[in-house]
This record gives structure tokens, C-alpha cells and sequence, in this order.
């Protein structure tokens, strides 16, 4: 589904990622670790489209197409989705709005009919009950003065309403309560599929409790050092990040 | 084309009488035509104090002539293009609005509403309702009622600027019909009052100078919406000023809607003053003309009272869009609010200035200003100055302006939902500018504003 190689990126002229390959199959998914300033969230912003990241070399080919040669908005519709660690507020409009303009934009795009207010409503309502969202943030502005918790539940709330095909987690777990990350982490298991993919960025071990990966790769200085099964996220946990450093 | 209007230009005696040498020979032709239209024009019948203050107001006029950009209230907006050609009232309307032309212009509820075309009241259009302690109709009416007029007298002329301010004085001379609202004390409107100018094509090259009274005794309440609206894309000159009397305890909702004809001038000056523990709330939308200057002054005249000074402009192509406001803190524990935003598209101009003075004896104000604008092109400009002068030391006073482009982050989450960048960009957009039609506490006005910034996005993007 996803094959990058050699890629490299960065931002104001400092490269950050320096030649990552990394291949991922539908139905899988991989944990992408490593210690703050590895490149993990660049990865994810860079996947997404994020303008602010140059790429600097390599290829992202994403169902044989490249990924890095499109638009965000493209990549959105063709099934990409990125869950912000640090989710946008955007006062002034309404998350129901903004959720039905995600969704239509989304379904115009793949030729289907966009769905009415009314319409929305029955699948939003349907897919709030994944995270435990009560309908009156519906009425809410996007985001605009939601607790930690509130936005990471915004964030898959909007994944189980755009279906992606290939769904990107970056730091979801940070600033959870231990309730708040089951949620999460209930919404993100209950939307997996044989024929969709997840990629969970993190610090820490623990979201992959909840969240069990196929396969776990550790991101150091802008390269991945080391790749495993998911005891190899065990591991990490019990040791740290340094011995992998100093091997690197 | 100078030199022509130049050959024609009458020898007025004015002229003379304005004395100081004017560098720019087509500001004075300018002033000399406006000077001599003045003396030609049949007005009709009306009461001896009216003619009288129309003769101070020309004259005052010629004195002034029109602001340059060395008028410091006038530096970053140049009247050039208002020069370009010389405006003239229009006698009689010239033809005929059908009740369906200004259906669009309405808002959804129960209204009173004044329509005024080309200058002249149109009864037929309007819908006004008149009771011993509420009286709404147009000044022409008015002032043929020998009891009324002597009320429109004790407000007319109290409050407008004519000896400093050229607009205000042209408009002063020139008064054409405007609105006369009147509420005795303690007396709640049961209706809000819609007063709508529309024009035509039939007004190009006209000068409409409607003029309007607001006086609400103590304890009143009333709801005032000025719509400033235009059926084609005709070039005139729209110069209005209304006064408003705020007594004791009362609350006046004053909102305009200026949505001029492209090709239009507009200046709309409010004068206002306010008596103890007393609300005025004065809002103004723009989105018409080709160049429109707006001038919101008031004076804060018994404590406790309360102003609050809020704006939404958005402006596309070579438009012009400037606010003054000016509110004075002269008596103690009063409190004004400020909010004005902006939205600024192509080549286009926006210029605000907030000036807010407090007084000595004015302890325990509490001033807060804010101008934000959002530049959606390269092309863009915005002046924004806040001043403040202080002279009482027990005040809490704040201000800030900002001057930018739409957030890339916030861009960017959009489009990473699958949003395109128009799209994108028309919602954060009209999120900015919703937070200032938050303000809006008459919720079918505000709808409109809503929808028509969000219609106004939509030919950005």
C-alpha cells in the first residue's frame, strides 16, 4: 500500500529525515518510535502534505502513485489521514459544519453523491458512539477551547467519519488520561480493516498496549535504526532509546 | 478634462469667502460648484431654523473645502476619486421601485421599515406605525407637523460636526430626507426600525445626502438598522449623517449595512451622545463602494453608561474602505468596546482609526480596542491606528491591531481533511470574521450579515 524509499525531508533547510524506506501492507499495522527530534512527527507531517516540510529526496509510492508529488487535500481524498498531535482550533466554525465539508469534499472527489445535513447527521451521530462524543460538540467550533482529551477524540471521530485507507497517528497517545487513551484507542481498533493500513507515531509503549502492532520500527536521527515485531516496542519500554542510539 | 470643467466653473462670490489659497485647482472648482448648486437649488418649504443652519453649514463648507491626505483624520484615505466629477441632488425621484426590488434588502420578522429611493421617501414601500410615545417616519413628514418640528428642531444640528468636518457640513446644507425617531421615556419600541436607502441607476452622478434624527428620552429602547443599498452599479455620492440622543438608562441598537453600488462613494457619519447608565451599540458592515468612509463619534456624557463600537469590512478589486470612530469618556466608570475586523481581497484599502479619549473626571474607565484584518492577497493594504489620550489615572484601557494572512496551519489541517484550498479558505475566512457577528444581538440581522459575508468569500475564493 505504502513504499517509501530514500526519503528525505526537512524544514528551513535543516534536513530531519535522512533516507527512510519503509514498506507498508493493507491490514498492517506498524508503530514508528524513536526519542524526541528523531524526525517521527516529520515523517507524519511529510506523508500528509504538510507545506511547511520540503522534501528534499526519495519517493512515497502510495498504491504505485507518488505521494509526494500531490496536494494534501489529494492524498485526504485518496485515503490518506493524519491524526495532529496537536490538533488545529478554529473558532467560528461549527465541527458539524466542518466534519459534512470534510465528508462531501471526500465522497465529490471519488464521484459519489454528497450527503444532506440530515443525512450527515444519522452518520456522524453513528460514529460518535466510537469515542464516547456527546452530540453537543457537534454545536462546538472546531477544536476551540476542547480539553487534550476532547481533541484527540475529535481527531478519530473524524477518522471514522473519512474511512481512510491509510490512517497516520502522530503522538495520539500524549496527554491522555488512562480513560481517554482506551477510547482512542477503541475508536482506532474498531475502524481497522483487511484492506486499510495504520501507522501510530510515539514516544512511549503504552498506546500499543491498546493498539497492538505487526511491526515496530525505531526512528533515530532521521533514519530507522532498528525494526521488529511488537516485542521489540517491550523492549524499548524496558530499556530506553539509548542503547539503540549508541549502536546506530 | 480639468481644464474643462475649469472653463465652465461659475464665478461664485464663495469662492472668495473661502479665501485660503487650495493647491489643486480641481478641489476648488469642486467646492465653488457645490457652493453655487447650493444657492440654485429650490428646497420648498421648511421651517426658518433649517435654512439657517443649511447657510452656517455652506458656509462652513467653503471654509473647509475637501480633506486632503495632509488632514491628519484623512492621511491614509485620499478623496480624489469623489472629486472627479461634481454630485447634485435629485430633485424627484426619477423612476418608479416596485415592492419586489427590495424584497432582497429585508430582513425576516416584524419590522418598521422606511424606504427611501434616490433620496426621497417612498411611502408606498414603506410600513411605519406611529403611537403617542413612539414616533417613526421620515424628517419630510415631520417637519410639517408645527408640534414635531419643534422636537426634530431641539435635535437637529446638536450633535453633527459641521464647523470641523467638510462631509458632515456638505450633508448639513444639502440635508435631504432621513428618518426622525422619537421615543418618549421609559417607551420600548415594539418593532425594530428598518430604514433602507436604495438607489438606482437612475441616481448616477447624484448627491444623496439623507439626514436622520434618533432621539430616545430616558429609559427608551429601540433598534435601528440603516441599510445602505443599490440596484445597479450606478456612480453617485451617498453623504448621510444621523444624530443620536441616548438618554438616562436607555439602549439604542444602531447597526448599517452599507452595500453601495461598486461604482458608489459613500461617508456615513454618526454623531452620538449618551446620557447615564445608557447602552448604544453601533455596528457597521461594509462590504459596497468604491471608496466608503465611515465616522462613528460619541460622547460617553453620565456615568455608568456603556458603548460598544464593533465592524466587519470586506473589501475586493480597488475598493476603499475606512472607519473612524472617536468615543469620549467625559464623566466616570463608563465603559467602551471596540471590535472591528476586516477582510482584504485584491488591490483593496482598509484604514481604521480609533480614537478614544478620557477626560480628567472620567476615573474608572475601562476601554478596550481591537482592529484584526486578514489579507487573503498580495495586494492588499491596511492602516490601522489606534490612539488613545488619557487624562484621568484610575483607567484600564487596551488596544491592539493585527495585520495578516489566513494561518497556514489552520490551512493546512483543512486541507489534510480533504477540503480544497477554496473551500479551505472560504471557512477560515468567514471564521474570522464570524466572532464580530457574534456581536450582533438581533439574530435575523445578524443571519444576513452571515450569509451575505459568506456569499461575499464565495466571489473571493
Amino acid at each position: 500500500m505504502l513504499d517509501i524509499t530514500s526519503l528525505r525531508a526537512g524544514i528551513a533547510e535543516r534536513e530531519i529525515l535522512k533516507g527512510i524506506d519503509l514498506k507498508v501492507g493493507a491490514g498492517e499495522v506498524h508503530a514508528v518510535m524513536g526519542p524526541n527530534g528523531s524526525g517521527k512527527s516529520t515523517l507524519a507531517q511529510v506523508l500528509a502534505g504538510n507545506p511547511a516540510y520540503e522534501v528534499l529526496g526519495g519517493s512515497a509510492l502510495y498504491n504505485g502513485e507518488e505521494l509526494l508529488e500531490l496536494e494534501p487535500e489529494v492524498r485526504a481524498q485518496k485515503g490518506i489521514f493524519l491524526a495532529f498531535q496537536y490538533p488545529v482550533e478554529i473558532p467560528g466554525v461549527t465541527n458539524a459544519y466542518f466534519l459534512r465539508s470534510a465528508y462531501n469534499e471526500i465522497r465529490k472527489a471519488r464521484g459519489e453523491e454528497e450527503a444532506d445535513p440530515l443525512e450527515f447527521l444519522d452518520i456522524i451521530e453513528d460514529r460518535m458512539k466510537l469515542v464516547d462524543m456527546d452530540s453537543s460538540m457537534l454545536n462546538r467550533s472546531v477544536n476551540a477551547g476542547f480539553s487534550g482529551g476532547e481533541k484527540k477524540r475529535n481527531e478519530i471521530l473524524q477518522m471514522a467519519v473519512l474511512q481512510p485507507k491509510l490512517a497516520i497517528l502522530d503522538e495520539t497517545d500524549s496527554g491522555l488520561d488512562i480513560d481517554a487513551l482506551r477510547i482512542v484507542a477503541g475508536g482506532v481498533n474498531a475502524l481497522r480493516r483487511p484492506d486499510n493500513a495504520t501507522i501510530v507515531v510515539t514516544h512511549y509503549q503504552r498506546l500499543l498496549n491498546y493498539i497492538v502492532p505487526d511491526f515496530v520500527h525505531v526512528l533515530a536521527n532521521g533514519r530507522i535504526v532498528r525494526s521488529g515485531g511488537k516485542e521489540l516496542a517491550l523492549e524499548l519500554e524496558e530499556r530506553g532509546y539509548d542503547w539503540l542510539l549508541d549502536a546506530a | 478634462m480639468t481644464d474643462a470643467v475649469l472653463a465652465q466653473a461659475p464665478d461664485s462670490p464663495q469662492v472668495a469667502r473661502a479665501g485660503a489659497p487650495i493647491p489643486h485647482a480641481t478641489r476648488t472648482v469642486r467646492v465653488a460648484e457645490y457652493l453655487s448648486q447650493f444657492d440654485e437649488l429650490d428646497r420648498g418649504p421648511e421651517p426658518l431654523w433649517l435654512g439657517a443652519q443649511r447657510r452656517a453649514a455652506i458656509e462652513s463648507f467653503a471654509t473647509l473645502g475637501f480633506p486632503t491626505t495632509r488632514n491628519e483624520d484623512w492621511h491614509f484615505t485620499n478623496v480624489a476619486p469623489v472629486l472627479e466629477r461634481t454630485y447634485t441632488p435629485l430633485t424627484r425621484a426619477s423612476s418608479a421601485l416596485s415592492p419586489r426590488d427590495i424584497v432582497q434588502f429585508q430582513f425576516e420578522g416584524e419590522w418598521q421599515t422606511l424606504v427611501f429611493f434616490n433620496g426621497h421617501f417612498v411611502a408606498q414601500l414603506s410600513e411605519i406605525e406611529s403611537s403617542a410615545r413612539l414616533y417613526v417616519g421620515p424628517m419630510s413628514d415631520a417637519l410639517c407637523d408645527e408640534a414635531r418640528a419643534r422636537i426634530v428642531e431641539r435635535h437637529f444640528g446638536g450633535l453633527a460636526e459641521t464647523h470641523n468636518h467638510a462631509f458632515s457640513a456638505l450633508n448639513s446644507a444639502f440635508a435631504g430626507d432621513g428618518a426622525f425617531i422619537h421615543l418618549s421615556a421609559g417607551t420600548v419600541a415594539p418593532r425594530s426600525v428598518h430604514l433602507m436607502f436604495v438607489t438606482d441607476d437612475g441616481a448616477e452622478g447624484a448627491l444623496v445626502s439623507p439626514r436622520s434624527v434618533i432621539a430616545l428620552e430616558h429609559h427608551a429602547e429601540a433598534t435601528v438598522v440603516e441599510s445602505y443599498v443599490s440596484i445597479g452599479n450606478a456612480s453617485y455620492l451617498t453623504n448621510a449623517v444621523t444624530e443620536a440622543y441616548v438618554g438616562d438608562g436607555a439602549r439604542l441598537r444602531h447597526y448599517k449595512i452599507q452595500r453601495e453600488s461598486i461604482h458608489a462613494y459613500h461617508v456615513g457619519s454618526w454623531y452620538a451622545s449618551q446620557g447615564r447608565s445608557c447602552a448604544y451599540e453601533a455596528f457597521s458592515f461594509a462590504i459596497g463602494a468604491d471608496l466608503s468612509r465611515t465616522n462613528i463619534a460619541t460622547l460617553l456624557d453620565g456615568e455608568g453608561s456603556h458603548v460598544s463600537l464593533d465592524g466587519l469590512y470586506l473589501v475586493n478589486g480597488d475598493q476603499t474602505v475606512d472607519h473612524q470612530t472617536s468615543v469620549v469618556h467625559a464623566k466616570e466608570s463608563c465603559t467602551s468596546h471596540e471590535l472591528y475586523k476586516g477582510v482584504l481581497d485584491g488591490d483593496s484599502h482598509a484604514v481604521f482609526n480609533g480614537k478614544v479619549y478620557v477626560r480628567p473626571e472620567a476615573q474608572k474607565t475601562d476601554g478596550k480596542q481591537s482592529n484584526n484584518n486578514l489579507l487573503l492577497s498580495e495586494g492588499a493594504r491596511v492602516d490601522t491606528k489606534p490612539q488613545l489620550e488619557i487624562y484621568a489615572d484610575d483607567v484600564k484601557c487596551t488596544h491592539g491591531a493585527t495585520i495578516g494572512p489566513v494561518d497556514s496551519t489552520a490551512l493546512f489541517y483543512l486541507k489534510s481533511r480533504g477540503i480544497g484550498p477554496s473551500i479551505a479558505l472560504r471557512l477560515l475566512t468567514y471564521a474570522f470574521a464570524a466572532e464580530v457577528l457574534e456581536e450582533l444581538t438581533i439574530p435575523a440581522v445578524r443571519d444576513e450579515l452571515e450569509r451575505l459575508a459568506f456569499e461575499r468569500f464565495a466571489v473571493g475564493a
